[in-house]
């Protein structure tokens, strides 16, 4: 019956669902209903990206407005994949969540969490599946809005001004990529993306165009958290609730990736971006700064969360560094990182929430001794630390192997040691964690007697992203069939329209 | 000159981004920031309203004897962009008003820690 409207749920489901969650009020209720609501749209990602996989392309016209001049949804394999992480982080995140709010968020506000996720869910699956310019805004806003909510639900108070910085620098982005948006209406005339992907490469440049490109390519910067832009992610993270940074860190960034990797690859052109604008190497150098300054960073916090905020702007500077490189290869190992780190910094935040859930702090501190009292939230923590290291067997080594590959096809061995090099500075943030829990000895005290392992609410979804982390590491098929196709068809499309030019 | 008289939209909506942008950052006082950001917003609204306009094109009305109209996309585009604006500028002012009971004060320089800075 619903047959092509398919397409459209994975935004329409959690849309509909976030008011429901506020009217009835009943918290429950609420949880039930999203979470079920997250599930139904990941089964409905899931068969879209097979459907992807087979057909290529899926279109759908909104309110039967044909394209150009109605608003396309547009599944390609890339956008599916991203989407099926995002809504099965989210699921998982979801179940999670009923446990670990319960002593981070006031009992009152627990059915505007679940509202707010929801409508953070609407944003990021419109992002992914529209296919005209203006709508990526608005979603984007979407997103923002609901997320800088949700950073700001927790009880600890430093949370109300990491979401003002959050909500200033996220606005300013959004502005910009407003900007750029009229300038490429304004010399092309049209939004729609494929739309605009001919008409730019007909015009070939000009400075309007070059000038959106900048305005898009900050404000996507300020986005995902790129160096010297990341100010804002650090404080957001730490502060916010576990599950909301379970969630943000696997998805909110990736999909501004994404965002990135469209405007480049389908929109501009490759060609456009990095040869004749040149933007190859300044992404190349901010990615690599961003890996070693932020290791660093990571490697000086007493915070746990904070070290993992670090990690992540460190690992978003793995998938620039991949998209840096101007190639299939690099594309595509930027793109499975985008995958691979979701499943990592998901299990890593959700080991931090069950560990804040049962001693009530996530200072490195409180970790000693957790290894004895806490075996399995602690081993899906190595598990999931192991894979941002990248040791071989887990999802990490696949995306850092395929990156080294794609650095060395161009014979950029420097770039290849750097891309080893920062995962030796990984070894030493993330191993200091473990060490604190398995070798030192706890501090006895009453409160810490009674520390037991968190509940199983909390331990599954943990552990279905820490096996996750392991099986995308043994069998590679379907993420490097998802990513190498889209990377694939990115690259093939802009070159075949450089062909027509 | 020309060059100044011709593109006088675009040197409003610059001089307004620009006033905007400075008092985000330099603004001490948190609703002082969120009403830079609102300046900052508008000016991108006038950019997408003066763009649609069409020189000698009447307003986007079907009536008989008009035969040039002004691009109205922009103008509903903005509509759009005011509301993401209106919203973003309430839970701005909602988080300062939380600030405030939490902090007891708004001024950015008497938060006591490094870490409270904005």
């Amino acid at each position: 019956m619903f047959g092509q409207h398919f397409l459209i749920l994975p935004v329409v489901l959690p849309l509909m669902a976030a008011p429901l969650c506020i009217i009835f009020g009943h918290r429950l209720f609420a949880w039930l209903l999203a979470t079920l609501v997250s599930g139904l749209s990941f089964v409905i990602s899931i068969n879209l990206l097979l459907a992807a996989l087979e057909q290529g392309v899926l279109s759908y016209a909104v309110g039967g407005w044909e394209a150009p001049w109605g608003i396309e949804v547009r599944l390609d394999a890339a956008s599916a994949m991203v989407l099926s992480v995002v809504t099965g982080i989210s699921t998982l995140v979801l179940i999670y969540a009923k446990a670990s709010i319960e002593t981070e968020i006031d009992t009152n506000q627990h059915t505007l969490f679940y509202t707010a996720h929801l409508l953070c869910l609407t944003g990021l699956s419109g992002i992914l599946s529209t296919g005209d310019a203006f709508n990526l805004f608005v979603f984007l806003e979407i997103s923002s809005l609901a997320t800088y909510t949700l950073v700001s639900l927790a009880s600890d108070k430093r949370c109300l001004t990491a979401a003002f910085r959050y909500l200033v620098m996220g606005t300013i982005g959004a502005t910009f990529i407003l900007i750029g948006v009229g300038m490429m209406y304004m010399q092309t005339g049209t939004l729609n993306m494929m739309d605009l992907a001919d008409r730019i490469a007909e015009i070939g440049g000009s400075r309007t165009l070059n000038t959106g490109l900048a305005f898009i390519l900050v404000g996507v910067s300020i986005k995902l958290a790129l160096f010297p832009l990341h100010m804002w992610l650090p404080p957001a993270y730490t502060h916010a609730p576990s599950a909301v940074s379970a969630f943000l860190a696997s998805t909110a960034t990736k999909v501004a990736v994404y965002v990135m990797v469209r405007f480049i690859f389908t929109i501009y052109g490759a060609e456009y971006v990095f040869h004749t604008m040149g933007m190859d190497l300044i992404l190349l150098l901010l990615a690599i700064v961003a890996i070693f300054k932020c290791s660093f960073m990571a490697m000086a916090q007493s915070n746990v969360k904070t070290v993992l905020a670090y990690s992540s702007v460190a690992q978003i500077g793995y998938m620039i560094l991949g998209i840096s490189l101007a190639s299939a290869a690099g594309l595509m190992a930027g793109l499975l990182h985008v995958f691979n780190h979701a499943l990592m910094k998901g299990a890593l935040f959700m080991a931090v929430g069950a560990v804040l859930y049962r001693t009530g702090s996530v200072d490195i501190k409180a970790f000693r001794g957790l290894g004895k009292k806490m075996p399995f939230t602690m081993a899906a923590f190595v598990i999931a630390g192991m894979s941002i290291v990248g040791v071989p067997l887990t999802a990490g080594f696949v995306s850092k192997w395929y990156l080294v590959t794609a650095a060395l096809e161009q014979q950029n061995w420097l770039v290849a040691f750097l891309i080893l090099l920062g995962s030796l500075l990984a070894v030493i943030y993330i191993f200091r964690i473990i060490e604190t829990a398995y070798l030192k000895k706890p501090i006895e005290s009453a409160a810490n007697k009674d520390i037991k392992e968190a509940p199983l609410l909390m331990l599954v979804p943990m552990w279905v992203l820490a096996l996750a982390n392991i099986y995308f590491g043994l069998d590679t098929s379907l993420s490097v069939a998802a990513a190498e196709s889209t990377s694939n068809w990115l690259v093939f499309s802009t070159l075949s329209e450089g062909g027509v030019q | 000159m020309n060059f100044i008289i011709d593109y006088y939209n675009y040197w409003v909506v610059v001089f307004l981004m620009m006033a905007g942008f400075y008092t985000v950052i330099a603004a001490n006082n948190l609703v002082k920031k969120i009403v830079g950001l609102n300046i900052f917003q508008t000016s991108v609204f006038i950019l997408y309203i003066s763009m649609g306009k069409v020189a000698g094109g009447s307003a986007p009305i079907v009536a008989d004897g008009i035969t040039v109209y002004s691009n109205p996309l922009p103008h509903v585009l903005i509509l759009t962009a005011i509301v993401v604006g209106v919203a973003t500028t309430a839970v701005g002012l909602a988080l300062v008003v939380r600030i405030k009971h939490a902090y007891g004060t708004v001024e950015e320089n008497e938060f006591k820690h490094k870490d409270d800075l904005i």
